[in-house]
Parts: C-alpha cells; structure tokens; sequence
C-alpha cells in the first residue's frame, strides 16, 4: 500500500494491467516519452515500448475510430483524449461505430475499449479546458460511463473499465488529479462497474455526486454535522451507466430529501435524470423537493470558474433549504 | 484516362498484360459479378413491391469489388466495406441465403433486423466489418484493424472500401494519415463512382483526381479503370503485395460508374444526364469481362448464360425463403447492447413484452424511406 494520488492512481492502473495484459494498448497525443500532459501516462512508453504506448497523429476521430479497429481485432486499446472539450470530432465514432457494433452486428464484432479523457473545471481553463460532457455520453446505449473520484477507485475502476467486454468512457476529474492522496492497494483489483460508494453515513439527506464535486459535497456534510447535527448520507454515483438504480432509490427512500450535485450544465444534465428517477419510482417516500445544484446554462467561463462551479458553500445552502422544507 | 490502368477495354479486347490468374478465378469473379446483377434485379423487384423496404443498386460497380475481393486471403484478411460492395460478398461466398435473411431483417437475420436493408454483417468466411450508414467511418477502422495484425505480426492485410463522396469525410483524412505515419497493411479502395447521392465529383473535390490524395499522406495513389476487373484485381494484389512485405499503404482509385440511383428510394433521372449513362452502359463491366472470357475461351456463351439463370434462380429461392421467416423476438431489441443485460434494460424489456402481449392491436408500422 502507498499513498498516491489520483493521477498517480490511474498511472499505476495502467501499469497493472499491461503487465498482466499483452493486449492492453496506450495511445493519444503526447502519452509516448511526454507521459501525457497530465502525466497520466508517465514511463509506459519506457517499460512497455512504443508498440504498447504510443503518441498519435493529432486527431480525436482518428484515435477512438483506429482504437474501435485495434478492439475489434483482439486488442484492448485505452485511448487518451487529451481534454474531454476535444473529444467532439470523436463522437460519431464513439456514438454511432464503438457504441453501436454489439447490436448491429448481433454481437459478431465488440469493441473492448477505453476512453480515458479529463474532465471538470478547476484549472482554470476556460471553456475549452473545463467542460463535463457526461450527460451526451449516458445518453448513449451500448456505452459505459465511469467517474472515479478517489485515488483508489480511479485505479479499481480503470482496471474494471479495462476488462469490461463493452466501450467505456472513463471520465477523470482533472481538479482532484493532485488535490489528495490515499492508499492505493498494489496490484490488480477491480472496484465493480455499477456500484455506487457511499462516502459519509446520514439519515436526513442525501446528496448525489460524481467525480470531483464528491469532496465538495463531503466538505458540506461534515459543516452540517457540525453546525446542527445533520446527517447527510453523500453518495459517489462512480458509475453513470449502468446506473446502480435500485441503491439510488434505496438511498432516496432512507432520507426522503434528495439534493443532486454536477458541474455540468443543469438543463439535460445528469441530475435531471436521477431527479425523475426517484420522483417516478420513489415520491411517495419524499419529504421535500429534490434540489439540483449544478453549473450554469452557459458555456464554462475562466476568470469567473469559481463562480460557476458548485462549491460547499451552493451545497450547504441546498441541503438546508431542503432540510428546512 | 492515359494513367488509369486498364487491361480490358470495353469491347473486352485485351489492351494490356493480363495477370496471371487461374481460369476458376477468372470464372469466380464472373459469377459474383452476375451474381451482384441478379441480387440488384430481384431486390428492386422486390422494393418496388412493397415486400422489402429499401436496396442499394450495385449496377456498374460490380467490376470493382469483385477484382478488389479476388485479390484477398480469406484466411488471413479483413474487409471493412461500405454498402455498395456486394460483389465482394458474392465472391468470397458469404451465405446469400444469410444476405437476404438481412434484407427482410428476419429472425436468422446476422443483424438481428436491426439494421436496414444491405448493412451487412458477416464473420465467415472471412470477416465483413458490419456497415455503417455515417460514411467514412469504416476507413479508421480498417487501420486499427491492420495495427493490430502488425503488431501481433500476422501476415493479414485489411481491405477498406468507401465511394468518392467519403473521401470528403474526416474518417477518410484520419484512417489515411494514421495509415501512412504507423506503416499500416492497409488498401484503400475508392470506388469513385462519380455520384455522392446527387452529387457529382466536380462539386465533391477540386483535386484533379482521388488516387493524388494519397500523396499529402506519403500513400502511394493509383488510378484503375473500375469497369475493368482484371485492372482492379491487378492494382489491388500489388497493393496487397506491399502490405504483406510490410511496405505499407496503398490508395486506389476505381473509376467507375453508378449505373442506378443511390438507392432504390432515389430517381436518378432528376439529376444525371441520360447521355450520360447511355455512354456509360458501353463500358459495362459485365458484358466486358464476358467478351473477354469468351473470346480467350475461358468460358463458353452456354456456360455464360447457365450461370446467369442459376443466379437468378438462387436469388429467387433465396428470398422467398426469408420472406417466410418470422421476425426476430421483442426481447432483441434489449440484446446485444452490452455483453449483459444491464437491471435498467431487463426492467424495460419486461415492461416491453407485457404491454405488447397486453394489447389486442398490431402496432402502426408504416413508413417509407426517404433516402
């Protein structure tokens, strides 16, 4: 065991797993001797030579399309899209080819891949460095979305994701790349795709999350802890798709006030969809309206990141309003 | 055309070094051209009665894909075609009665009639990627199916076909670039038919032809008449030949010519000049490559014309035997998204199959196809 953080967590991941694994792949731009910008991929091209990690031509439709082919023919290729705001010219690929062959094919071709791609604000990055694209990607049968939001699920996750027979979108978020440590188990382990986490114990509230807005909300339950004893039951939602549903109106049934948490754009966004989850399935057991707290419906700003982000501060603010319905 | 390869002109007289082919080659080629032809004939028959909804028109083009196909290992290679290749499937003896199984979308569709009409899918014998209807895609893929040929260094060479228009498509820039910088064992085969749906080359590039693209990508560009199979075949196994050494990429050109519509929704008369196909229908592929075989006595005029009826009767056989097949069950509209049934879709299905077994009315299913 060693305490590493996220970044470092998901480095160790792929390092696992291409030793175990002839068939894992590495590509993307600069993820060869750079180590990718991030450094997610610091040293693969060192121990496992260019044929196993290598840079691409600059082209986000060229890496996933070539990665569906490289999958499709024996190969497990992690594909690296260096900002997820890049991965646009991607998304037929990913949409209509990686999400798709299964079903069209009546299962003759599968595509085992993964698509490895930073997310979220923090960095200040402005719009094309901080988006949260989520919601297109869940909105996508045949694909699996995965959030990691903690040093040791992002390596049990990827290696997950990784054998996974299904095309994975592996989102990371980039603000909790270096933000802390935690000990990470040596060696293979998976952490179940579809299992939700929860991250503080509570009875009166429950807040959804994902990713980087998992410590956010953490920090909001330990003040209300504090400041009147509330106990607010935060849960990592880890997976998107499959949604672990039955622990999410297991969790909104237990508290009966429910506040959903994302970065991204509230309107369509991710919470929109566990917020009719629950109040199809579970209204009965509501004692107040389910509060989103989310990014605005505009495009992602720089100077203002702050601002437009959900902090402790908006979550606080929503669990007590909800608290005091 | 004085760079473009030709090795039968369209009289069938020989004009240049035939390659060294066995006669049952030559005669294979032949029967999946005839067979495309017959394919083509009953399926607008078929369209034009309602019993299927939609086909695409192979007339002209059958040249190309079968002197494309000829040139493959079975054993060791890969196609990632588009949809307008059905002569590569006819040659390499994938199941007509499974083609037509997809045209009706029936219960023994490979498709599971989730796809329209002419999507193809096969495994066996060799491997015909499932296809697309967004074009170009298919053309990274074919790289990606290469690389991993190359580094598992199995001697595999991938086939990826795709019509002028998609030479617009950022799948096409991408599949050839990355082909060019990893050294891929890769032909790309344009079938540059000359019509984008109703869109002529002129307006679909300013490049003087399609094979120079490849030059912008260190690919070597050849040009071949597309109505000639023995100039196809030609190109193609040279192509070959370089991806199996290891030499890399080959792009290819086959100037050809779509005879029909896009598809049998389309009406070509609207927009393609008859002159035009009058002067096209004198370089039949088909009529050509018989004259030739005919006169070098590959083939006799009553052997040529058994085969046809044998075509046209095993196409005829074929469909009836699919019209005939149930659908796929409801259950298989949850199948095949995931390895597994994730709760969410089982959940769905359930619901899916009880309201359906609920209801005393068949559900609307009208629509026609626009395209």
């Amino acid at each position: 065991m060693s305490e590493i953080t996220l970044v470092q967590a998901v480095n160790d991941g792929l390092r696992t797993i291409m030793r175990e694994d002839d068939s894992v792949l590495v590509m993307g731009e600069d993820v060869g001797p750079k180590g990718g910008v991030f450094l997610a991929t610091e040293g693969l091209t060192e121990e496992f030579g260019e044929e196993r990690c290598f840079d691409t031509p600059l082209s986000e439709d060229g890496i996933v399309g070539v990665g569906v082919g490289l999958a499709m023919n024996g190969m497990k290729p992690v594909c690296e899209i260096q900002f997820q705001d890049f991965i646009y010219p991607a998304f037929d690929q990913i949409v209509s080819e990686a999400a798709k062959m299964r079903y069209r094919s009546g299962g003759q071709y599968t595509v085992p891949m993964v698509i490895r791609t930073p997310y979220g604000g923090g960095i200040r990055g402005g719009l094309y460095h901080s988006q949260s694209a989520e919601a297109y990607f869940a909105h996508t049968p045949g694909l699996k979305v995965v959030v990691p939001s903690t040093p040791h699920d992002a390596k049990g996750l990827l290696i997950a994701s990784i054998n996974d027979p299904d095309p994975v979108m592996f989102l990371e978020p980039k603000a909790s790349y270096r933000a802390f440590r935690q000990e990470v188990p040596e060696g293979m382990y998976e952490v179940d795709l579809s299992t939700v986490r929860e991250v503080t114990p509570g009875e009166d509230c429950v807040v959804f999350c994902y990713g980087a807005m998992v410590p956010v909300c953490e920090r909001a339950a330990g003040r209300l802890k504090e400041s009147r004893g509330a106990g607010v039951r935060v849960v990592d939602l880890r997976t998107l798709l499959p949604l672990d549903e039955d622990a999410v109106l297991a969790a909104a049934r237990d508290c009966g006030r429910v506040v959903v948490v994302h970065e991204a754009p509230r309107f369509c966004g991710y919470g929109g969809e566990i917020s009719a989850l629950i109040a199809e399935n579970a209204v009965e057991s509501l004692e107040a309206p389910i509060k989103r707290v989310t990014g605005f419906d505009t495009p992602f700003p720089n100077t203002l990141e702050n601002y437009y982000m959900p902090d402790t501060r908006r979550v606080l603010d929503a669990v007590e309003e909800v608290l005091d319905f | 055309m004085s760079d473009t390869l030709q090795i039968i002109d369209p009289q069938g007289r020989k004009v240049g070094r035939v390659p060294r082919i066995k006669r049952e080659v030559l005669k294979r080629m032949y029967r999946a051209m005839v067979q495309t032809r017959a394919f083509d004939e009953r399926c607008m028959k078929l369209q034009r009665t309602g019993s299927i909804a939609f086909s695409i028109p192979n007339k002209g083009v059958e040249a190309t894909s079968a002197g494309a196909a000829a040139a493959l290992d079975p054993a060791s290679d890969w196609i990632t075609p588009h949809y307008r290749d059905f002569a590569m499937l006819f040659y390499h003896g994938i199941s007509i009665a499974g083609m037509f199984d997809n045209m009706y979308g029936n219960r023994d569709d490979n498709a599971v009639g989730r796809q329209m009409p002419v999507h193809f899918s096969f495994r066996e014998p060799m491997p015909m990627l499932s296809i697309s209807s967004p074009l170009g895609t298919q053309i990274p893929h074919a790289v990606g199916v290469a690389m991993a040929m190359k580094k598992r260094q199995e001697q595999g060479v991938v086939l990826t076909s795709f019509g002028d228009g998609s030479t617009s498509t950022g799948g096409f820039h991408a599949g050839m670039n990355f082909a060019g910088v990893y050294g891929a064992p890769v032909v790309f085969l344009c079938q540059n038919n000359q019509w984008a749906i109703s869109c002529p080359s002129e307006k679909q590039t300013a490049s003087a032809s399609y094979a120079v693209k490849g030059e912008a990508y260190g690919v070597p560009g050849v040009r071949v008449d597309g109505n000639d199979v023995l100039a196809v075949y030609r190109a193609v196994s040279e192509a070959v030949k370089r991806a199996r050494a290891g030499e890399g990429p080959t792009l290819i050109e086959a100037l050809t010519f779509r005879m029909g519509g896009h598809s049998t929704s389309d009406d070509p008369t609207r927009y393609v000049e008859d002159s035009l196909v009058q002067e096209w229908e004198k370089r039949d592929p088909l009529t050509r490559f018989r004259a030739f075989l005919i006169e070098e006595g590959h083939l006799k005029e009553d052997e040529a014309e058994r085969i046809e009826q044998e075509a046209a009767a095993e196409m005829n056989k074929a469909a009836k035997q699919a019209a005939a097949k149930p659908r796929p069950g409801l259950e298989t509209i949850f199948t095949d998204v995931y390895a597994d049934v994730p709760p969410h879709l089982a959940t769905q299905k359930e619901a899916c199959i009880a309201h359906h077994s609920a209801r005393d009315e068949d559900v609307n299913e009208e629509g026609e196809f626009p395209l």
